[in-house]
């Protein structure tokens, strides 16, 4: 009121200014958006300067994981030492453990060198084996268990070489950096450059990184992401078959059923209240009611997605409710005319069109669920854990496992660097994930989502 | 409808679940995080030679590894805890409340702990417990008398360190390393620079006195790390001046970015700790419960399997990865072969 009262006592002076010379204030006022259009500008172009960064520190750091250096040994499989009363009975031959094969790669070691005229200061076979991966011995070992018959024979094999070895022919390890080393010697390399030389030695794309097991410390050449892959699978089902129905659900009963009263409000805010609710905290009530109280197994991959779903709910029902607001009431208003029910008006009308923004709403949850890793912490699904491939489908939401993004956190904080290299390639995987679902929200969303 | 189904199907996976939570057929470890890699390398080997699954190895320190261990008997509690120090009494006490009772103790051989800093930095190349006590400790003697920590560069109380801000990155308080520094270096130091005798002079107690001994500054020069080593080596390449504390299998992993310090004259090496001469040492154990011997599948073999002389021997693979290996261990080899109990 007062406003209006002064503004009618003070009438504005009629501008006296041309229209074509801007007079002081318009070059103020346009120069003050101009500024604002640059710090627009330099804002996106920061955002996008990390972006490119963080991108290239990915790729960079996270494609050297997806190739491996190979040794190709022939190994001759020597019957006196693997099977000495000759009758080739797998229990007998599994009596011979890993350690009982080493004389062999050595031997095959010192066979490749001689083949190719490579000179050698190495006279212990323990201390040329330093080139070669400790899993040699278990891929030989299984070879001969799933093939007694070949015992005798010479056999070839593609082993990894060890993750110094591997190191150098991605330029990560150098000669200087070995000087101080026990683990390799500047030697090794000289013998490695000539191998490669003539063909023994060869660096290729390497698809147990993608679809392996994790490995000890000793052995990071051997490590890959692909049964973590699978935790992450099982846990995301878990938490698809409980967040969706549940929260679908619960919005619909609070969107379109339930009463509006006090109860109903204290619900509203909480359940905002909960997609705030850090995923520590979410972790720790894991802990305590799934594992200590319920007692379900540790580690596995049903408790993660227990744990997920609590923190995917909140974030599921609020997309589900805002898209079965946005369907306009005259939708309802018209299935109820014609005789429907309130049940049928819902299911059959309401919830149809609102499904593609309740998609969205879910893949999004699940795309935030899947890059988790605090809770995961706490419920044990971080250390050497991901090293067996789940027999079925119940052992795969049993049996103890990792999942991707506390699988990269761990070999993160291994000590051998070779691990930080395969920490970063195991990002790139989840990122493509990520994208993967998000890009399928984006669609969907683009597609199915009518407006009014 | 297609809810109720989903609904329905949860329902099931869940019952379903809780119904099969009753078996478990491999082993559970958790504890220290030095232990950790050993105990994934024996693992490893045991899951391939054996037709057993491979056990499971988490980490999380040696006090969380053994808080879990003593919550209790059953399948649903850990098996094995890791430690880098020996089980207190407090600890048996709990587990005792608990039900766990029978604990067969297991050591696996020792492990040195080590002063490193950047490649580069300042040439922190030989410590004595003394200098690290002066650099750390809240109190010094200075002249004779016992005042707050006057110093800022580590030349300022010994002419041969280099002259370089003093900030020390130590393991937190969660930590079984921890307590080796304490015991071994600050109290060591406390002793040598007569601070120990200062403070009982001034009127504290022989008790009091020790444990003020093990203080450390608090006044941002030492910082205590909660994580794994990873961190403090994070923390030690983006500060060239800074010493951090590691296990020799870490440094031995990283020599390519870190430059060790002799302690008390003596190079960190396998043959030294295990002569003694090194003084930062400290044995590593596992605590199995006995009550889950042949119960959980490949229990007691893999406690034999990580003592057999081909593993923890020094030419096996644990040896190579930085364990100083046990000269006693045909004792614990049969102590395991016995199941003797704490």
């Amino acid at each position: 009121m007062t406003d209006a009262t002064a503004s009618g006592a003070a009438p504005q002076k009629p501008a006296s200014g041309s229209l074509l010379e801007l007079d002081a204030r318009t070059k103020r006022r346009n120069a003050a958006e101009a500024r604002f259009k640059f710090y627009g500008m330099a804002a996106v172009g920061i955002g996008l300067l990390f972006l490119v960064l963080l991108l290239v520190s990915i790729v960079r750091n996270g494609v050297p994981a997806y190739t491996q250096t190979f040794i190709s040994l022939p190994v001759e499989l020597q019957a006196e030492k693997l099977d000495k009363n000759g009758n080739r009975d797998p229990e007998e031959i599994k009596k011979v453990s890993t350690f009982g094969y080493n004389p062999l790669i050595d031997q095959a070691l010192f066979r490749v060198l001689e083949e190719n005229g490579v000179e050698s200061p190495f006279e212990k076979g323990a201390d040329l084996r330093k080139m070669v991966s400790a899993s040699a011995a278990a891929e030989i070992r299984d070879y001969v268990i799933a093939n007694p018959e070949k015992i005798g024979e010479t056999v070839s094999f593609r082993v990894l070489a060890s993750s110094r070895v591997d190191g150098y022919l991605k330029g990560r390890v150098t000669r200087e950096d070995l000087a101080r080393d026990k683990n390799l010697d500047a030697e090794h390399l000289d013998i490695i450059d000539q191998l490669k030389e003539a063909g023994a030695v060869a660096r290729t794309f390497n698809w147990s990184f993608i679809l392996g097991a994790d490995a000890s410390e000793s052995r990071p050449e051997q490590a890959g992401i692909g049964v973590s892959m699978l935790g992450s699978l099982f846990m995301m089902l878990v938490v698809l078959l409980l967040s969706l129905p549940i929260g679908v659900a619960a919005s619909i009963y609070l969107e379109e059923f339930a009463p509006k009263n006090v109860w109903t409000d204290l619900i509203e805010v909480n359940i905002s209240n909960l997609a705030a609710v850090p995923s520590i905290v979410f972790g720790i009530l894991g802990l305590a009611v799934f594992i200590q109280f319920m007692h379900l197994p540790q580690s596995a991959p049903l408790v993660g997605g227990l744990v997920l779903t609590l923190m995917t709910l909140p974030t599921i029902i609020i997309s589900t409710r805002a898209s079965l607001k946005s369907v306009p009431p005259s939708i309802r208003d018209a299935a109820l005319g014609v005789g429907a029910s309130k049940m049928q008006s819902v299911f059959h009308h309401v919830l149809p069109l609102a499904m593609p923004g309740i998609l969205t709403g879910t893949i999004i949850g699940l795309a935030q669920a899947l890059g988790e890793t605090a809770p995961l912490l706490l419920i044990g699904m971080v250390g050497y854990i991901a090293s067996n491939y789940p027999d079925g489908v119940a052992s795969g939401f049993l049996d103890p496992n990792s999942a991707m993004p506390a699988q990269i956190y761990e070999w993160a904080k291994r000590a051998d660097p070779a691990y930080y290299e395969r920490a970063w390639g195991g990002i790139i995987i989840l990122l493509l994930f990520l994208m993967t679902m998000n890009i399928i929200a984006v669609i969907l969303r683009r597609r199915f989502e009518r407006r009014w | 409808m297609s809810f109720m189904k989903l609904t329905a199907s949860a329902l099931a996976v869940a019952a379903v679940s809780a119904s099969a939570a009753a078996a478990r057929d491999n082993l559970q470890v958790a504890g220290s995080s030095t232990v950790l890699p050993y105990a994934s390398i024996v693992a490893e080997a045991f899951g391939e030679n054996f037709e057993f699954p491979t056990p499971v190895v988490e980490s999380g320190g040696s006090s969380a590894g053994l808080k879990r261990f003593c919550e209790g008997v059953g399948e649903n509690t850990i098996d094995i805890a890791n430690a880098s120090r020996a089980i207190r009494e407090k600890e048996i006490k709990a587990c005792a409340e608990a039900g766990v009772t029978d604990i067969i103790q297991v050591r696996i051989g020792y492990d040195g702990i080590v002063f490193a800093s950047q490649l580069d930095g300042p040439a922190f190349t030989a410590f004595e417990p003394a200098d690290l006590y002066n650099a750390l400790a809240p109190k010094v003697v200075v002249d004779g008398e016992l005042v707050d920590n006057p110093y800022t560069m580590w030349s300022e109380f010994n002419a041969e360190l280099p002259e370089a801000e003093i900030l020390a990155f130590i393991p937190g308080t969660k930590h079984g390393t921890r307590e080796v520094f304490e015991e071994k270096v600050l109290a060591a130091g406390c002793e040598t620079t007569g601070a120990l005798e200062a403070m009982i002079a001034s009127g504290m107690s022989e008790d009091d006195a020790e444990d003020a001994c093990i203080a450390v500054r608090t006044d941002g020069k030492s910082v205590d790390i909660d994580g794994d080593y990873t961190e403090t080596l994070a923390s030690i390449d983006s500060n060239p001046n800074a010493i951090g504390v590691f296990g020799l299998a870490f440094y031995e992993n990283n020599t390519d970015k870190l430059k060790v310090a002799t302690m008390s004259g003596v190079e960190p090496e396998t043959a030294t700790i295990a002569s003694g001469e090194y003084p930062v040492s400290r044995p590593l154990y596992f605590y199995i419960k006995k009550a889950h011997i042949g119960v959980i599948p490949g229990l007691k073999e893999f406690a034999q399997f990580f003592v057999a002389d081909e593993i923890a021997g020094p030419d096996g693979p644990l040896s190579a990865y930085g364990l100083v290996s046990d000269p006693e261990l045909a004792d614990t080899q049969a102590m395991i072969e016995n199941e003797e109990t704490m």
